[in-house]
C-alpha cells in the first residue's frame, strides 16, 4: 500500500518507538516567541544545560509588541518585561531573534514562510496552535506547549503518537469573491470546531491546488480550530517558486537538491486515509461567524440556526447571549463597530492587496474603527511600497506597525465591551479580543466590506 | 512534577462543551515569565464580573461544589496551545480533569504537568454529572495504579485508557524530558544517518 504525504514525512522523522503509539520525532525547525518561550529557557538553566541544536531555532516577539511607535520602550510593563525576557533570553542561549525593531520582526508564522525558513518536508514546531500555518508548504507543523519547547531545546526531539489521518478534497473553483477564509470558515461550519480532533489533515482537490501560498497558509492555519494537530498540502511549482530566492531557502547545488527530493512529496495513490471528505467548491460562499468558536460559521446570505444539537444547546444560548444575537436572525445587515484586518491568518500582502482593491476611493463608515495591522515588517514595507497604506489612511483606516494585534488583544489593541469586530483572525472565543468583545470571523474581502457600509454586508453585491 | 497515583475526592461539574483556554486563562493574564499564580486567575472571565467581584452563578464561585476533581463538558481544552492552562487547573488544586474528549495540544500539556486528563465514555460522563447535580458531595475514586474511575457511593465505575509510558511518568513524577534527555545518542545516529537534511538556517 502506498503512503500518505504525512506518513512520508512522519517516517522520515522518527528517532525512536517508545511503544506501540508513543515516538520520539525529530524537529528540524523551532520557531518560539515571547510568550510561550520564558519557563522553558528557566528548565534549561535548572538543568544546567544549553540548547542542542541551536541554530535551527528561530525566535522573534509579536505577541505582545505595540503596533504603533515601535521604537519606544514597550509602555505596558509586565508587556515590556516578556519581550526583554526574551531578548536576554536569547542572548544567553545564543538564539538567532528577530526581536523588535529587526527588519524580519513580525508574526511567527507570517515570518517563517516569508524568510523561506519553512520549506517542505520538515518538522516545524512552535509554542504556538496555528504553527498548522506552516503546513501549506508540505511540512508537519504543530503547536505545543511550553514543556515541549523545553524539550525540543534540550533535544530536538519530541515524544509524541502519531495522529490519525484526514484528507479534505474541494473539487471545482471557487466563485469570484470567495477567498480561501471562506473555504476554511466554510469546512469549520460543516464539520464542526471538534471535527478533527485526533485527525491532521491534508487539503487537496482543484480548489486547494489552484490557490495561492498565501491563500493555502490562511487554510492550514485554521486547521486547529477543527480540533486538528494540522493541515498539510502537497507542495507543487508554486510551493517551489515561492520559495526560490528567499534568505534562508536552499541555492545553486543545494537547491537542485532540495528540489529532487520535495518532489517526491506527495501522497501516493494507493495510499489510504482513515477519513475522507469531498466538497465543492461552488458551494461555498463568502461566510462570517455568529458565535464564540469558529465552528459556528454561516454564509454570509443565511440566517442563524435555530439551535444546535440537544448537547451543544447550552454553549450555543451561552454563545448567542455573548454575542448579543437572537437564533433565526440574518447575519447581514448587523450594524458593526470594529474591523481588524491582520493576524497570521491574513495579513499578508496578498490579503493586504484585496482589502486595498475594495476600499479604494472608497470611505470607512462614520463610527467604526478599522485597523489593518501587517504580519510582518517586510510585509509592511512592502504595502508601502506599493502605496496600499495611502489607500488605507485616505479611507479612514489606521494602518499599524507588525505584530499579532487584536487578535488575541494581548497588547493595547483591544476591542471595546459589548462592540463586535468584524476580525480576519482565526479566533472568535469569548474575550479574545478584549474582555466582553464580539468577534465575528470573515475574510478580508468581507471585513474590508463591513468596515465601509458600518455592517455585516455580502462583499460580491457591495 | 508531582506524582498521581489514587486520588479519592469531591468534583466540581462543569458540562458545558468545547471549553476553550482562551476561557481556562485569559491571554492577557499569560505575561507572566514563571509558572506560578496562574490558579488565582483560572476561568477568569466567567469567575468575576466586569468589576473584578466574584460571579455568584459560576460554579467555581458555588460553595456547595469543591474538590480537585474538575468534570467537564466533550472537547475540553480546545483552542490556543498554551500551557498555562494546565498551570492554571493544577494552581487552583485540580489534579484530575474528566471529560468525554480532550483537545490534543492540552492533553499532553496536562500530561507533563502532573494533571491526569481522564477520559471517559459519553453516557459515563452524563451519568457523573447527574450525580453530581442531585448530590454536590458525591466522592469520585480515580484510581491511575488500576486505570478505572468510581462513583463512590454505589461503586459504579468505567476502566480508562492511558498510554502506558505516560502512566508511568505519573505514577513516578518524572517528565519526557529526563527520557529524551537519556537518547541522546541515538539522536544524534538519526542526524547523521538522515537522508535529506535541511540544511542550518542561522546566518
Ligand atoms: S496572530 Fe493571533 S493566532 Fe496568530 S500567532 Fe499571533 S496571537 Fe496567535
Amino acid at each position: 500500500m502506498g503512503k500518505t504525504l504525512f506518513d512520508k514525512i512522519w517516517d522520515a522523522h522518527v528517532v525512536h518507538a517508545v511503544n506501540a503509539s508513543q515516538e520520539v520525532l525529530y524537529i528540524d525547525r523551532h520557531f518560539i516567541h515571547e510568550v510561550t518561550s520564558p519557563q522553558a529557557f528557566a528548565g534549561l538553566r535548572d538543568r544546567g544545560i544549553g540548547l542542542f541544536r541551536k541554530d535551527q531555532t528561530v525566535a522573534t516577539a509579536d505577541h505582545n509588541v505595540p503596533t504603533i511607535n515601535q521604537h519606544l520602550p514597550i509602555e505596558e510593563p509586565l508587556s515590556r518585561i516578556q519581550v526583554e525576557t526574551l531578548t536576554k533570553n536569547c542572548a544567553e542561549f545564543d538564539v538567532n531573534l528577530f526581536g523588535l525593531g529587526h527588519e524580519n520582526q513580525g508574526i511567527v508564522h507570517v515570518i517563517g514562510p516569508e524568510l523561506g525558513i519553512t520549506q517542505p518536508g520538515m518538522t516545524i514546531v512552535c509554542g504556538d496552535s496555528h504553527t498548522s500555518t506552516h503546513g501549506a508548504f508540505g511540512t508537519i507543523a504543530f503547536g505545543i506547549g511550553t514543556s515541549q519547547v523545553e524539550q525540543v531545546f534540550a533535544t530536538q526531539t519530541l515524544l509524541v503518537s502519531k495522529p490519525k489521518k484526514m484528507r479534505i478534497n474541494i473539487e471545482g473553483q471557487l466563485s469570484e469573491g470567495v477567498l480561501s477564509k471562506d473555504i476554511i470558515l466554510y469546512l469549520l461550519a460543516k464539520l464542526t470546531a471538534g471535527g478533527g480532533t485526533g485527525y491532521f489533515i491534508e487539503y487537496a482537490g482543484e480548489a486547494i491546488e489552484s490557490l495561492s501560498m498565501e491563500a493555502r497558509m490562511t487554510i492550514c492555519n485554521m486547521s486547529i480550530e477543527m480540533g486538528a494537530r494540522g493541515g498539510l498540502i502537497a507542495p507543487d511549482q508554486k510551493t517551489f517558486d515561492y520559495i526560490q530566492g528567499r534568505d534562508y531557502a536552499p541555492s545553486g547545488q543545494e537547491w537542485t537538491e532540495a528540489l529532487a527530493y520535495w518532489k517526491t512529496l506527495k501522497t501516493d495513490s494507493d495510499a489510504e486515509f482513515d477519513l475522507e471528505y469531498t466538497f465543492q467548491a461552488s458551494d461555498i460562499e463568502p461566510m462570517v461567524t455568529y458565535g464564540t468558536n469558529p465552528g459556528m460559521g454561516l454564509k454570509v446570505t443565511e440566517n442563524i440556526p435555530s439551535g444546535l444539537s440537544s448537547s451543544k444547546q447550552e454553549s450555543f444560548s451561552k454563545s448567542l447571549e455573548y454575542m448579543g444575537l437572537q437564533a433565526d436572525q440574518p447575519i447581514q445587515g448587523l450594524a458593526i463597530q470594529n474591523v481588524f484586518i491582520g493576524s497570521c491568518t491574513n495579513s499578508r500582502m496578498e490579503d493586504l492587496r484585496i482589502a486595498a482593491k475594495y476600499v479604494q476611493g472608497k470611505k470607512v463608515k462614520e463610527g467604526v474603527r478599522a485597523m489593518i495591522v501587517p504580519g510582518s515588517q517586510q510585509v509592511s514595507k512592502q504595502a508601502i511600497a506599493e502605496g496600499l497604506d495611502k489607500i488605507f489612511t485616505e479611507a479612514g483606516f489606521e494602518f499599524r506597525e507588525a505584530g499579532c494585534s487584536a487578535c488575541l488583544g494581548m497588547n493595547e489593541d483591544k476591542i471595546p465591551m459589548g462592540e463586535y469586530c468584524v476580525s480576519t483572525s482565526n479566533r472568535n472565543f469569548e474575550g479574545r479580543q478584549g474582555p466582553g468583545a464580539r468577534t465575528i470571523l470573515a475574510s478580508p474581502l468581507t471585513a474590508a466590506a463591513a468596515a465601509i457600509h458600518g455592517k455585516i454586508v455580502d462583499p460580491r453585491e457591495n | 512534577m508531582e506524582k498521581l497515583v489514587l486520588l479519592k475526592d469531591t468534583a466540581v461539574p462543569m458540562p458545558m462543551e468545547d471549553i476553550d483556554t482562551d476561557q481556562i486563562i485569559p491571554a492577557r493574564f499569560l505575561k507572566a515569565i514563571d509558572k506560578k499564580g496562574f490558579g488565582d486567575n483560572l476561568f477568569y472571565d466567567w469567575r468575576y464580573d466586569k468589576n473584578d467581584k466574584p460571579n455568584s452563578s459560576f460554579i467555581l464561585n458555588n460553595p456547595i461544589y469543591s474538590g480537585s476533581i474538575l468534570v467537564a463538558g466533550k472537547n475540553f481544552g480546545c483552542g490556543s496551545s498554551r500551557e498555562h492552562a494546565a498551570w492554571a487547573l493544577f494552581g487552583y488544586g485540580f489534579r484530575v480533569v474528566i471529560s468525554s474528549y480532550f483537545a490534543d495540544i492540552f492533553k499532553g500539556n496536562a500530561l507533563n504537568n502532573g494533571l491526569l486528563p481522564l477520559q471517559v465514555s459519553p453516557e459515563y460522563l452524563d451519568l457523573i454529572l447527574d450525580r453530581l447535580s442531585t448530590d454536590p458531595n458525591t466522592e469520585i475514586e480515580v484510581n491511575l495504579e488500576e486505570q478505572y474511575v468510581q462513583l463512590l457511593p454505589d461503586g459504579h465505575r468505567e476502566k480508562f485508557e492511558i498510554d502506558d509510558y505516560k502512566k508511568m511518568c505519573l505514577l513516578n513524577g518524572y517528565d519526557d524530558i529526563d527520557y529524551l534527555l537519556s537518547l541522546e545518542d541515538k539522536i544524534k545516529d538519526f542526524e547523521s544517518n538522515r537522508s535529506y537534511v535541511h540544511k542550518t538556517i542561522r546566518k
